[in-house]
């Protein structure tokens, strides 16, 4: 019984041994190349110290002010039940838990999914259609990149108010159109369909122009050779995009989705002064849904809980979309 | 399959006010292997371009054989291309950048896959078939794309604008040869650019030489070599280039200062003309031997298999070739001789007129 664990065990040690020996050897060859290099550059090489660490000190300062900071007081709320200023109790994850089975919360949760995968699949493919068929050269170019860009320069709120009017069916050119010209039934201050519609079209609307912008410079980084390439290949147009443009884009697109998906998944301004989150429930988003929670009804607790499992939602899908999109095509 | 005429073609980026190409006229003979030689900025890639229907020209009319192809497109012109730098599709796996333009055309499956493996095997791509392009290193790369260029049995012309310059020295050997056996196989009108002239020398039947935008001499290239029709020509060719001394035309006869060089072949008005003779050409005489520019020597550089003599007549610079054995000193003068028949008369940079010696007798 002995004899038998002896020997694994000297067997072990002998291994280990072996690995300590070869990571001294490499640890050593290691410091010899640095020396080495080290010493061209100074004539005592002992001197060292860890001091070029202060250089950090500046990040981790602002980043502790803008980042960990509020979200540590947003923590602190989310593990306690507040009455008021004087009088708490901490309650561990039960906000948590409450929050992840809210259905009002899980409905918002679906519908904001909903609204962000809408969002891509609109944006990026019109987008993308905008960049291409953007000149490549000449006094166009200009022009359009103004008349593209137009979108972006409105404040949210305004493009709140802009849409808001717009797709009145009174008094907005749009909503009246609808009704009147289409002769379709359009009212989105009482039809959840319409209030969607609305609000989908409006970020459509808004930033199509930020896909657009983002493709075109992507776009533009691409040599004329491949151009002229794809020509004396004899590539029809689509096949031009497809094994020309759309690789290329890849990088600039990955960027687009992304922020794409972000903006739209915390979308608040625009649907609150256009719906306020209504018809019934129809436009209500979890930004909204939260400010209802934190700032309406002063939960403070639930609405910390409610923030972080927000913030870990953005974030998961983001490292999906990163690396599937970075990773793929390889 | 067809001559490639260029009737008073030209281009001008600039909306007429310089010429990139200077309107031409000029055939591609069928069949031929063309180096188009010159240097950089001279218009070679714009004259391609003009051929493959890239880029319309300014002015002027193209014509395949009979059939005019100046407002048909690119993909109308059966023109094979390659450019300086790869061109991938690179997300296309190597046999799929060599399928391209055969599936493009909607080329049987079977004639592809013939196509893409003899491309592949004179191109020694064959162990990179199923690799992604953009995984090889640029020489690759640049197979790949010259690939493309071949992959197509019936195109009327094979344009290859400096297709060698990411490639290394060693590989650029072989392909010149294998490029010179396909067109000895396939039979395509072949035109490749360069501004090498050894790569221009050794690869085409004849060579173009254009400068500034226009064509200055075409020829074989012992041709350019042996007789150039423009001083540039003589520069540019040639290594070192042709010695051009500056001298004066009276009643037939050249001089430079007071030596006598020899008479105009040709009737020619008086005046300043310049004398080009290549360093090859110039013999060095004993001091005082026979009439004839005195040089000054003011040097000697070593190239191993021979010598330069360097000189000064006048206070021209003149290079002299000579064999490996000769010596001479700084500062030692001494009388040049030209060889008969190799020493020409230029004015305004064209050639008009050879050098001969004065009484017919050589050397004088
Ligand atoms: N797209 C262009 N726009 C304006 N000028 C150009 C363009 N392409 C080439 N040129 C000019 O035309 C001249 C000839 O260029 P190019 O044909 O590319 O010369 P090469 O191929 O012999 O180096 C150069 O002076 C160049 O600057
Ligand atoms: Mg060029």
């Amino acid at each position: 019984m002995s004899e038998r664990t002896a020997a694994p065990a000297g067997q072990a040690d002998g291994r280990t041994d072996d690995q300590a020996d070869r990571r001294a050897d490499r640890r050593a060859e290691r410091r010899a190349e640095r020396q080495a290099e080290e010493g061209e550059r100074r004539a005592d090489p002992r001197r060292r110290n860890n001091r070029a660490w202060l250089l950090v000190l500046p990040v981790v300062v602002s980043v502790a002010f803008t980042a960990v900071i509020p979200l540590m007081t947003v923590v602190n709320f989310s593990v306690q039940d507040i009455f008021s200023p004087g009088d708490r109790l901490f309650v561990g994850l039960e906000w948590f838990r409450s929050v992840s089975r809210d259905p009002e919360v899980r409905a918002a949760f679906v519908r904001t999914l909903l609204f962000s995968a809408q969002v891509l699949l609109l944006e990026i493919p019109l987008g993308v259609l905008l960049a291409v068929s953007m000149p490549r050269r000449g006094v166009w170019v200009s022009v359009t990149l103004v008349l593209v860009a137009l979108p972006l320069l409105i404040p949210w709120n305004v493009v709140g108010t802009i849409w808001q009017i717009f797709a009145r069916p009174d008094i907005g050119l749009g909503g009246w159109a609808v009704n009147n010209v289409l002769g379709l039934e359009f009212n989105y201050t009482l039809d959840a369909t319409d209030a969607w519609i609305t609000v989908l079209a409006m970020d459509v609307w808004h930033w199509t122009p930020l896909v657009a912008l983002l493709a075109y410079a992507g776009l533009r980084s691409i040599p004329d050779p491949y151009f002229q390439a794809a020509q004396i290949d004899g590539a029809s147009a689509w096949a031009t995009f497809r094994h020309i443009q759309l690789p290329r884009l890849r990088g600039v697109l990955t960027i687009a989705i992304l922020l794409r998906f972000m903006d739209s998944f915390m979308i608040y301004t625009e649907p609150f002064v256009v719906t306020g989150g209504g018809p019934g429930n129809a436009t209500s988003f979890l930004s909204i849904l939260l400010s209802k929670i934190a700032v309406g009804q002063f939960d403070l607790g639930p609405a910390g809980a409610f923030s972080l499992l927000y913030f870990l939602a953005v974030q998961i899908v983001c490292y999906v979309f990163f690396t599937v999109l970075t990773r793929t095509g390889r | 399959m067809a001559d490639i005429r260029l009737e008073g073609v030209g281009h001008s980026y600039d909306g007429g006010r310089t010429w990139a190409l200077r309107p031409m006229t000029w055939t591609w003979r069928d069949g031929r292997a063309y180096a188009l030689l010159g240097p950089s900025g001279c218009g070679k890639s714009t004259l391609l371009n003009i051929i493959s229907g890239l880029l319309s020209p300014t002015v002027g009319r193209i014509w395949f054989g009979d059939r005019e192809v100046t407002g048909v497109p690119t993909a109308g012109r059966d023109i094979a291309q390659v450019f300086q730098f790869p061109v991938l599709y690179e997300e296309m796996s190597v046999y799929d950048n060599l399928a391209f333009p055969l599936r493009n055309r909607r080329r049987p499956k079977a004639e592809v896959d013939r196509r893409v493996r003899e491309v592949s095997r004179l191109l020694g791509l064959e162990e990179h078939l199923r690799r992604r392009s953009r995984r090889l290193d640029p020489g690759r790369q640049q197979l790949v794309s010259l690939g493309r260029g071949l992959v197509r049995a019936d195109v009327a012309a094979v344009l290859l604008d400096e297709p060698l310059t990411v490639v290394d020295p060693a590989m650029k050997w072989t392909l010149r040869s294998e490029l010179k056996q396909i067109h000895r196989d396939t039979g395509h009108t072949l035109i490749y650019v360069t501004h090498d002239q050894t790569e221009a020398l050794t690869f085409a039947e004849e060579v173009v030489v254009l400068n500034d935008g226009a064509i200055v001499q075409a020829g074989e290239p012992s041709e350019l070599f042996l007789s150039p029709a423009h001083e540039f020509v003589g520069h540019f060719i040639g290594s070192p280039g042709m010695n051009v001394l500056p001298a004066e035309l009276l009643d037939g006869v050249v001089r430079v200062g007071d030596a006598t060089l020899g008479r105009a072949s040709v009737e020619l008005p008086s005046g300043p003309v310049r004398v080009g003779v290549r360093p090859e050409f110039v013999r060095i005489g004993p001091a005082g031997a026979a009439s004839g520019p005195v040089a000054r020597v003011t040097g000697v550089d070593r190239m191993g298999a021979y010598n330069l003599v360097h000189a000064e007549v006048n206070g021209h610079p003149v290079i002299a070739r000579t064999d490996a054995a000769t010596t001479f000193d700084a500062g030692a003068t001494r009388v040049l001789r030209f060889a008969e028949g190799r020493a020409f008369l230029f004015r305004d940079a064209v050639r008009c007129g050879a050098l001969e010696p004065l009484d017919g007798r050589a050397g004088a």
